[in-house]
């Protein structure tokens, strides 16, 4: 399967994914540790995929959504941001929302 | 022949002083700090690879942060092929920035991954 639909599939599939490098136990890049640890403060079961284990994705997601830098975060298949903008809704309790929402979404 | 890349060193403008000067015409931001946060990363001595950039702009009312992002991604674009891996990213309105009082979040450590 083509690297791109990989990527759509994963993000259709899981109401919520993170794109990082490491994982939420062992991460492996501070940006990646704290979007992590915001989604975990959300209570909420959410998928990942370490970037650093799979060199394919790590090359080619910039280009799903056309956003350069990692960590990536997709609820309901649309990139939500990267650390910066998962931190920020977070602290404003939008990310709980998002997340809460999403997570009762899925069938 | 190909002309090889020489990592965030290009002619003799870094890349704080070109990342500012693409944002100060594109966005005429009311306030603009350019960080260069490289030494806190897992890179070869001297890159020019990790920055923050806190930008007040009226430009972002209305937009997403997303959309903000997105904005401030594309002025860089050109940038992330010369060795720009990371951006830190406080977009604000005037409006916002006067509300947390003209402050902006701490960057994290580094924890090694790279690349």
């Amino acid at each position: 399967m083509d690297v791109l639909e990989r990527i759509k599939e994963q993000v259709d599939n899981n109401p919520i994914v993170l794109y990082m490098k490491g994982t939420p136990q062992f991460p492996q890049c501070g940006f990646s540790s704290r979007a992590a640890a915001a989604l975990q403060d959300c209570g909420v079961e959410f998928a990942y995929v370490n970037i650093l284990a799979d060199p394919e994705i790590f090359e080619n997601l910039p280009r799903f959504a056309d956003w350069p830098t990692f960590p990536q975060l997709y609820i309901k298949g649309e990139l939500v941001g990267g650390c910066d903008i998962t931190l920020e809704l977070h602290q404003t309790g939008e990310l709980q929302k998002m997340t809460a929402e999403a997570a009762a979404s899925k069938s | 022949m190909t002309p090889e890349k020489q990592p965030g060193n290009t002619g003799n403008r870094s890349m704080k002083q070109r990342l500012t000067s693409l944002i100060q015409e594109a966005l005429q931001p009311q306030h603009l700090e350019v960080i260069d946060e490289s030494h806190m990363h897992n890179v070869p001595k001297g890159a020019q690879s990790h920055f923050k950039i806190v930008v007040v702009s009226n430009q972002f009312e209305g937009l997403s942060l997303v959309n903000r992002h997105r904005m401030v991604n594309s002025l860089a674009k050109p940038l992330f092929d010369e060795g720009l891996h990371a951006l830190a990213l406080h977009t604000m309105t005037p409006e916002q920035w006067q509300q947390k009082g003209g402050t902006f979040p701490k960057s994290p450590p580094c924890m090694g991954g790279g690349k």
